[in-house]
């Protein structure tokens, strides 16, 4: 097969043919470019969305949860295994929200190479005095700078310095919602009331925002040793376990593993924010049926002007046979043409798809609730361009693949003998 | 020196059968060898170009044997067909079949292209000598749209010579020509004839043209019913000898 004089066949039937070549191409630039539009920009907005909850949230979290006894007295007999057990006599225990072996279990963890870092935490409710009305909030006793390392609590402390909370003893961080409740600003002292009746005055050194309200209406944040003393609690106590793996795919599997090591509750981020995963699913979903909806219409567009030309071109396909060209050849030069409509249409479209994205990423978007962000976020991965060529290949083979077919069977005898 | 046959066959029959079963060629047997000037003739509707599609290959579907180049051609693929095609045998139909899409020297230049024999320098270094024999050289990069009906029928010859074919054969390759263009073409293929060694097998209505071939082939309601040799009233020509 002379593959240059094919393509150079291909060639010359689209220049003959331009304006119907240049439309069919259109069609594919356009699907293409909307799906690389749509996918940058729906995955921009999971990534933001994944990041306010994943980065905000720990990969894994290990906490102490008051249950019920799993074991109640009645299933320990024999004689009642058969038998539908509705006793439940013993009542939960308090063992307290305490982590017991915080420390070891943190040392274990801490030579777990799937761990990136981890962060102690201390959460407690309070309520926050101001005057005579009591607002219910809680309490989160970090690590600063393992907290800070993991979640970079600084990027949404407003105002302030999340440091202070380390060097400066008795100081508090409260959520914008609370300072604005309670008419307080930097520098002011607040009470504090433990829910076993202890005052403690705490003075505030950052107001935080995280975005949504209900979060910034009660959160505040201190040092570990100001939520131990608050509570009046020893140096060891702890209330969660933060993680952070190297790769949020492995906690579900790491969450397991470390219920049944540490005898522990262990939640991973899947579970806990299921309901943005599913969020984040249905976007893409969309936006791949967006663009390959497009693509196949744009496939039919190349159909269309394929059947069209081998219509017009029956001569030339028969003199082409008569002089030589196997019925392959001929198929191979209409599939060549239809890959060439798509391949320039597709490399088009990518770059128009660029454009959009970008035109799309210095469109202002700004929101309360997110502070750090200014314009629509756009995530640019060359995955996305590799994948809208690759779908531009595949529909304008298929779309050239039924016509180039018939061509390849066309009787050149029927032809000229028609003439 | 026994020349040897460029084309024979043997006991071909043909039929279709759409509306009706109808055999269009009955036992049609005959050879040709190389250097012949063979003229094919008949009452419209006998068969010829039939038969001539058979013999060019494209159509396969018959009963019977046909050899090209002492060849038997059965049961070969399409792709060999082709390439027998392309190679052995030169084509010129009634009506010229040129590409629009590509210039008078590019039209005569492709199926050499496809053959690849030839650089592409050769390849079109050959088709403007073949141009010019045809005196079409200076027309060469017209399109086949801006030229007048015989000059396309000479550009159509020049594309079935381009790969030097062992035969050539015409569909009334003169039929849309008139006295003067008619006999250019002839004198040009029995040049080719004298010159080349090749071999032409054509289909015609024209007597006179009939006349001053080798051999006159004519056929009947799908039967060769006579075969004259038209050698023997002119002086046999030196290179033609038994
Ligand atoms: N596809 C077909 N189906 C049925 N009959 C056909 C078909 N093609 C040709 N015929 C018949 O076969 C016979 C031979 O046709 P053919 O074209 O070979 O004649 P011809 O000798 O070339 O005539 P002309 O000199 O007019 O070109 C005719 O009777 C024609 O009607
Ligand atoms: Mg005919």
């Amino acid at each position: 097969m002379n593959i240059s004089l094919i393509l150079n066949i291909a060639l010359n039937l689209i220049r003959a043919r331009m304006k119907q070549s240049a439309i069919a191409a259109i069609g594919v630039t356009f699907g293409i470019a909307m799906f690389i539009a749509l996918v940058s920009f729906m995955n921009g907005l999971n990534n933001l969305l994944d990041g306010l909850m994943l980065n905000r949230t720990p990969h894994v979290r290990m906490y102490n949860e008051i249950k019920p006894s799993a074991q109640q007295p009645i299933t320990l007999s024999d004689n009642y295994t058969k038998s539908n057990n509705f006793i439940s006599s013993i009542k939960p225990k308090d063992r307290g929200k305490e982590i017991y072996n915080s420390k070891s279990i943190i040392a274990v963890l801490k030579k777990d190479p799937r761990i990136v870092d981890v962060a102690p935490k201390v959460t407690a409710p309070v309520f926050f005095n101001s005057g005579t009305i009591e607002i219910t909030g809680v309490v989160n006793g970090i690590d600063v700078p393992a907290e800070e390392h993991l979640f970079s609590v600084s990027s949404y402390i407003i105002d302030g310095n999340v440091f202070d909370l380390a060097s400066v003893p008795n100081t508090i961080i409260i959520g914008k919602g609370l300072s604005e409740k309670m008419l307080v600003k930097i520098g002011d002292v607040i009470q504090i009331t433990t829910l076993r009746g202890g005052l403690v005055s705490l003075k505030i050194v950052g107001i935080s925002q995280i975005g949504i309200a209900e979060v910034d209406n009660t959160m505040s944040y201190t040092s570990l040793e100001t939520a131990q003393m608050i509570l009046g609690e020893s140096a060891g106590y702890i209330t969660d376990i933060q993680v952070k793996l190297t790769n949020v795919a492995l906690a579900p599997a790491a969450a397991k593993e470390y219920r049944s090591r540490f005898s522990i509750d262990a939640i991973d981020a899947q579970t806990a924010n299921s309901q943005f995963e599913t969020g984040s699913k249905v976007r893409s979903i969309i936006s791949y049926a967006v663009g390959i909806t497009l693509l196949i219409v744009a496939g039919f567009g190349i159909y269309n002007i394929l059947n069209m030309m081998i219509y017009e071109k029956m001569d030339s396909i028969a003199i082409l046979k008569a002089t030589g060209f196997s019925g392959s050849d001929v198929k191979w030069i209409f599939i060549s043409l239809s890959l060439i409509i798509g391949i320039t249409g597709g490399l088009f479209g990518l770059l128009v798809g660029f454009i959009l994205t970008k035109i799309i990423g210095v469109i202002p978007f700004e929101t309360a609730s997110l502070p750090t962000i200014k314009t629509y976020p756009v995530d640019y991965k060359l995955a996305y361009y590799l994948i809208g060529i690759s779908f531009a290949v595949f529909t304008t083979t298929i779309a050239g693949l039924l016509p180039a077919r018939k061509a390849s069977r066309i009787d050149p005898v029927e032809i000229i003998r028609g003439k | 020196m026994t020349l040897r046959n460029v084309l024979e066959t043997k006991k071909i029959n043909k039929y279709f059968f759409d509306p009706v079963k109808f055999q269009v060629l009955s036992d049609i047997t005959f050879s040709v060898k190389q250097g012949e000037f063979v003229s094919v003739v008949g009452k419209s509707g006998c068969g010829k170009s039939t038969l001539l599609y058979i013999l060019s290959t494209m159509d396969t579907d018959f009963e019977g044997e046909l050899f090209i180049n002492g060849e038997p051609l059965t049961n070969n693929s399409d792709k060999d067909l082709a390439r027998i095609r392309n190679e052995y045998i030169g084509f010129v139909f009634q009506f010229h079949y040129l590409l629009n899409e590509y210039n008078v020297l590019k039209n005569v230049m492709i199926p050499g292209i496809k053959l690849a024999k030839y650089s592409y320098e050769e390849i079109e270094h050959r088709a403007m000598e073949h141009l010019r024999t045809l005196d079409m050289h200076s027309q060469a990069l017209k399109s086949p749209n801006q030229l007048s009906g015989g000059q396309k029928q000479r550009v159509a010859i020049a594309r079935a010579l381009i790969n030097d074919p062992l035969i050539v054969m015409g569909d009334e390759p003169t039929g849309n020509l008139d006295k003067k263009n008619s006999d250019m073409v002839f004198d040009i293929f029995n040049a080719i004839v004298q010159e080349k060694k090749q071999t032409m097998l054509i289909v015609t209505h024209d007597a006179d043209f009939a006349q001053r071939t080798h051999r006159i082939i004519e056929m009947a309601d799908g039967k060769i019913i006579s075969e004259t040799n038209t050698l023997h009233r002119r002086s046999a020509p030196t290179d033609i000898t038994t």
